[in-house]
């Protein structure tokens, strides 16, 4: 949208892109080592945040190279030692103030414009044809629903790469904060406001992402999954979001945990399409497919699994799910039925 | 408010020079009536950003009566007056005028808290408590907080009585009862802040 | 004039009682002895600020630490922060505005004397409440910004909550009270011939600073006002149902918040005016712009708060507005750092412990600040608020800033507060480990802050490449902690038995230099006339020195009373019943009444 000026702010870009690629390289940092990274952009709108950043960041190290050079090499130049003369009374001097107020000015006007253009260019409309998703936070997990295909989910957010998404965000409780900082800076979720905003995922693969405005006694565990994948393969997920839930046969263990599942409560809160209504938890109608559970804090294994259920306050502090007090037996049948929903 | 009062009755040793000549007393209450603004103008703010957020009632015009409250203002108005008139005693030396009118401050004052209570008693009956919605917590606090000074000024105005009736206020402590009539002009201003924007202007 | 060797007790026009005696101290209304109880209040608070933040880095040290229960930590990091702002750095910097400003400005004492010492004993029971909360039912655990609608009785039951909010109004009236006390002070006690443009840096940080309080606190008393009616009487303040707004409650906490971070970094900088022409020697450069800088800042830091709201979602117009103004508010800050330097330039810099802070504080403070700029652009900050950059920015700026400014003053002043010098090998080596440990802790947050780890979290996941930097952090803390043994030790054996200072060790320009060290009760025997800046550096300097001390004349000062002491501990029990109960409130109620009565109409000689 901006044209670039192929001089000034290209070379200030490269300066800055060296020093932080300097830095980065110091410590060998790669996304891999650093999943959560703010410094590795994924996407447009973290694009627009990383180019802004960099200038932000080639003035700071101006300037405190600048400023604490003087201030060290006064230090050593002007240390007393014997017979160093007795320093002039000087009150100060006028053309040095206004040359280091207006100095400071410039360097803000050089950051103010980008800023200005890159606030308004970052929080404007979401391009025609992006797609809608809802975001609710909850305590302690988030929940994700599509309108355009009628799909509920949480804790993993799935999204085509190159096709801009338009994110609503809502919460069910208190204020949270839902970030992926791989595509983009964060964004409140507030009790009586919708807040929204976009992203254009530029890359595959998996990006943890985590609440980020303190909810609770869980708040570190409230994290989620943003998967970027080829639109064919975005495209296959949503068909198998939207078909019902497998029907495990009844005389297996899945078919027994199917009964645990509608004897012991579980329907009071939890969403099976077609078998149960409750909307204070997870939708859990293709469960099976997540590769995580308790709001992306544990990997989803039966293993896993299992201790959730068993005691959800001891996986997760706080825990809004109840412990209902199972046996082993009715863990393992519920285990082999959740996993059963693909 | 109390420890306005506290200041306001220290001992007489004042009287050493000041930088600004004028009294540090009078001065300390400037500063506190400086922060009071803050105060009242953070409850007139929440006020003013809530209305009309209600989506159940009872809703201002439903409840408010005007002239009642315009009539309530104008006692605290002229109340003013008598504060000026009792201050005015005071420094010519007149205490018992002096008592006189601020018997009638006091009074007055009085007169105005009772209104508000049987205003608040009428809102309650017509629906409007603290817990109801919006517009009940953030009225109630307002001039509940309003309230409660106009009663502290009114405490504070019956022990200045009380000290002028017995001869305590020569000429010469006249700053004690000027510093209660400028707290008492504040409470006045601040009513008609609230009356205005609150009940005028809805 | 012979000094005494002892610390701060006798003088020769002390009041009757024993002024050793525990009762003496209750009812002192002499500003020293109230700066001495109020800097040793607060650097006890300052070490439980600090051992709750060893807990939490013990506990962040690996990933998935079970050290302490997300609870407890939840209540740590509140803690931490509450204390640190309001019963460390806060009080600290009451405990210089007290020793130092009637000094200062050529005064016998502060003009309200009473309302000083009843700030000091509502402070105390403030902080002693708030602390009480982690023995009656668990610390508050929302954050020392208490963000609603989290802080509601539905998603904070207990009274974690009700003890910080109410704890917080009674800090709150100490404050103020003492703002309002300074500012009269400083404006109609300074001694003939200082005008307001000469006198020292400090005293108008400290009128800045005092303006901020009195003015700010009422905004977030109403907060916490509002807070306490939704909490204890089911009012809507902040109900969303109800159609209420929980950002309302950010607001109002930010309009304080944000004025509040530069009543903390004031004082220091006041500090640190007054420390580097000494030890320059050579006057401040810049006086006068260094003084409008702290006035621009002390207005300008009205219009910034919502830089703290960034990522609610206020709209790009706001977002911009707010951008603008916090950048604005740099160009004072970074004259100050230069008109600082330019008092070194040229100089002949003297590098004993107090400078070595003072340059300390500088360095430190422009990385901090520098760490604010890269925030002050709101779509940076989306990716930093929240995280660990932040926790290193307000670290930076508050201990690389402010505490590194407050040791700066406690070596340059301990002289004229005990009599005695600090030990100057102890104190360089407490400043190379305080300045080392705290880049071993704070820098590595920028980093890991960048690179994911969110604020205010008990555990983080490995894998993610936090471990190493949170281990390098932890490492950090201890060595904070030894730095502080250094300090006590340092400070304890120098009280007894130090070299004795005399009155103007570090041959400073201010009128405290003028006088014995420690003062006596009357501060100046005679006060002075002064005809410019820099009094004891002018012709006439020696003239003052020497005519300081003489008493001419009986000297009236004000005599000792326990009512402060009495409505101090009334009130505070009046407010804690909204928590404990009526039986602690009726008889705070009663003893608040008693004491303010008996304060009114107490007489004077």
């Amino acid at each position: 949208m901006t044209v670039r000026k192929l001089d000034s702010t290209l070379v200030l870009r490269l300066i800055a892109g060296l020093l932080i690629a300097g830095a980065l390289a110091l410590c060998g940092c790669a996304l891999k080592d650093y999943p959560q990274s703010t410094l590795h952009p994924h996407s447009d709108y973290a694009e627009s945040i990383q180019r802004l950043l960099e200038t932000l960041v080639f003035w700071v190290v101006v300037i405190f190279v600048l400023v604490e050079g003087v201030l060290i090499w006064t230090v050593v130049r002007f240390r007393s030692r014997p017979g160093a003369p007795e320093p002039k009374p000087v009150h100060g001097n006028t053309t040095l103030e206004v040359a280091w107020t207006i100095a400071p000015a410039l360097i803000l006007a050089f950051v103010a414009v980008p800023t200005v253009l890159t606030i308004f260019k970052t929080q404007g409309r979401p391009p025609d044809g992006a797609m809608p998703v809802r975001v609710v936070g909850h305590q302690w997990w988030w929940e994700f629903q599509y309108p355009e295909y009628n799909i509920t989910t949480a804790s993993e957010l799935h999204v085509p790469v190159g096709r801009p998404v338009a994110v609503s965000l809502e919460t069910a409780d208190v204020i949270h904060s839902f970030w992926f900082p791989a595509v983009g800076g964060k964004r409140d979720v507030v009790p009586s406001r919708v807040n929204h905003m976009w992203f254009t995922a530029g890359s595959l693969g998996e990006f943890p992402g985590q609440c980020a405005e303190l909810c609770g006694i869980s708040h570190a565990n409230m994290r989620a999954k943003l998967i970027v994948s080829k639109p064919e393969d975005f495209q296959a997920w949503v068909a198998a979001q939207q078909s019902p839930p497998v029907e495990p046969d009844s005389t297996s263990l899945a078919g027994k945990g199917k009964q645990v599942f509608l004897e012991v409560g579980c329907v009071a809160c939890h969403t099976i399409q077609g078998i149960s209504p409750g909307i204070i938890g997870p939708n859990l109608t293709h469960f099976g497919s997540r590769g995580s559970i308790a709001g992306a804090t544990y990997l989803n294994n039966d293993d896993n699994l299992g201790k959730w259920l068993a005691n959800p306050q001891a996986r997760k502090p706080g825990a809004t799910m109840l412990n209902l007090g199972l046996n082993p037996d009715q863990i393992a049948a519920l285990v082999a039925y959740l996993q059963s929903l693909k | 408010m109390a420890l306005a009062h506290a200041a306001a009755h220290a001992a007489p040793h004042e009287d050493h020079p000041t930088t600004t000549g004028l009294n540090s007393r009078k001065l300390l209450f400037w500063a506190f009536l400086g922060s009071e603004c803050m105060f009242f103008g953070s409850l007139i703010a929440t006020y003013l950003v809530y209305r009309g957020r209600d989506q159940t009632g009872p809703h201002p015009h439903e409840i408010f009566a005007i002239p009642f409250t315009s009539f309530s203002a104008f006692v605290l108005l002229m109340s003013s007056l008598t504060m000026v008139l009792a201050l005015a005693a005071i420094q010519r030396g007149n205490q018992k005028r002096g008592a006189i009118w601020l018997a009638a401050t006091a009074l007055l004052g009085m007169t105005f808290v009772g209104g508000q209570c049987y205003e608040f008693t009428e809102f309650f009956y017509k629906g409007l408590s603290l817990q109801t919605n919006l517009f009940g917590c953030t009225f109630f606090v307002l001039t509940g907080f309003h309230g409660t000074h106009v009663t502290v000024g009114v405490i504070w105005l019956w022990t200045l009585f009380t000290l002028a009736v017995r001869g305590k206020i020569p000429s010469e402590k006249s700053l004690d009862v000027e510093i209660a009539g400028l707290y008492w002009h504040f409470v006045d201003v601040v009513w008609i802040a609230i009356f205005t924007l609150v009940y005028l202007i809805q | 004039m012979a000094t005494t060797t002892a610390p701060i007790t006798a003088a020769a026009h002390a009041p009757a009682e024993s002024v050793g005696s525990l009762w003496g101290w209750i009812t002192t209304v002499d500003h020293k002895r109230i700066g001495a109880l109020y800097g040793v209040t607060a650097f006890i608070f300052f070490l439980i600020g600090g051992l709750e933040a060893t807990l939490m880095r013990i506990q962040l040290a690996r990933p998935e630490n079970t050290f302490v229960s997300p609870d407890v930590f939840n209540q740590l990091f509140t803690m931490h922060g509450t204390t640190m702002i309001f019963l460390a750095i806060m009080p600290l910097s009451a405990s210089f505005f007290n020793f130092l400003i009637p000094l200062m400005i050529g005064a016998r004492d502060v003009a309200f004397p009473r309302l000083n010492a009843f700030s000091y004993w509502v402070f105390l029971c403030g902080a002693v409440f708030l602390n009480l909360s982690f023995f009656l039912g668990g610390a508050p655990d929302t954050g020392w910004f208490g963000y609603s609608n989290l802080t509601s009785s539905q998603y904070s039951p207990g009274h974690g909550v009700d003890f910080w909010a109410v704890g917080l109004q009674i800090l709150g009236i100490a404050s103020l009270a003492a703002g309002f006390n300074f500012i009269i002070t400083i404006v109609n006690m300074r001694a003939p011939g200082m005008k307001l443009m000469r006198m020292p840096v400090f005293v108008w940080m400290t009128l800045v600073t005092s303006f901020l309080i009195i003015f700010a606190f009422p905004v977030i008393t109403v907060a916490l006002v509002f807070l306490l009616f939704d909490r204890f009487t089911g009012t809507n303040f902040f109900a969303p149902a109800m159609g209420a707004d929980p950002v309302l409650w950010q607001h109002l906490f930010w309009l304080f918040g944000h004025p509040e971070v530069y009543i903390l970094i004031l004082p220091a900088m006041g500090i640190v005016s007054e420390v580097l022409p000494t030890f320059s020697r050579k006057p401040l450069f810049g006086y006068p712009v260094v003084v409008y800088s702290g006035i621009f800042i002390g207005f300008m830091g009205w219009g910034v708060w919502s830089h703290h709201m960034f990522s609610v979602g206020l709209g790009p117009i706001a977002d911009s507005f707010f951008a603008l103004t916090t950048m604005l508010i740099a160009i004072p800050t970074g004259v100050k750092i230069f008109n600082w330097i330019g008092t070194m330039w040229g100089g002949r810099l003297e590098l004993k412990t107090a400078m070595l802070f003072a340059i300390g504080f500088i360095s430190m403070f422009i990385m901090g600040g520098l760490s604010g700029f890269m925030h002050a652009s709101p779509p940076a900050d989306l990716q930093q608020t929240d995280t660990y950059f932040v926790v290193a920015h307000i670290h930076y700026v508050l201990f690389g800033g402010s505490m590194l400014g407050i040791f700066s003053g406690l070596y340059y002043w301990f002289p004229k507060m005990t009599g005695r010098l600090m030990n100057e090998g102890l104190g360089k080596l407490h400043f190379w480990l305080t300045i080392i440990s705290m880049n071993v802790t704070f820098f590595p947050m920028h980093f890991v802050g960048l690179l994911g780890m969110p604020r205010r979290v008990y555990t983080y996941a490995p894998h993610m490449g936090f471990d190493t930097m949170n281990l390098i952090s932890t490492v950090g803390v201890f060595g904070i902690a030894i730095s502080l043994l250094v300090f006590i030790w340092n400070f304890l054996s120098s009280t007894r038995s130090g070299a004795v200072a005399g009155p103007n060790p570090w041959g400073g320009a201010t009128l405290e230099w003028a006088i014995a060290s420690p003062p006596p009760a009357h501060n100046f025997g005679t006060i002075p006339t002064v005809h410019g800046l820099d009094p004891l550096w002018a012709k006439d300097g020696a003239d003052i020195a020497r005519t300081a001390s003489l008493v001419r004349g009986h000297i009236h000062m004000p005599p000792n009373s326990v009512w402060p002491a009495v409505s101090a501990l009334g009130m505070s029990m009046l407010l804690s019943g909204m928590v404990f109960g009526w039986w602690v409130g009726i008889p705070g109620l009663v003893f608040m009444l008693v004491g303010f009565y008996s304060w009114a109409f107490e007489p004077c000689h």
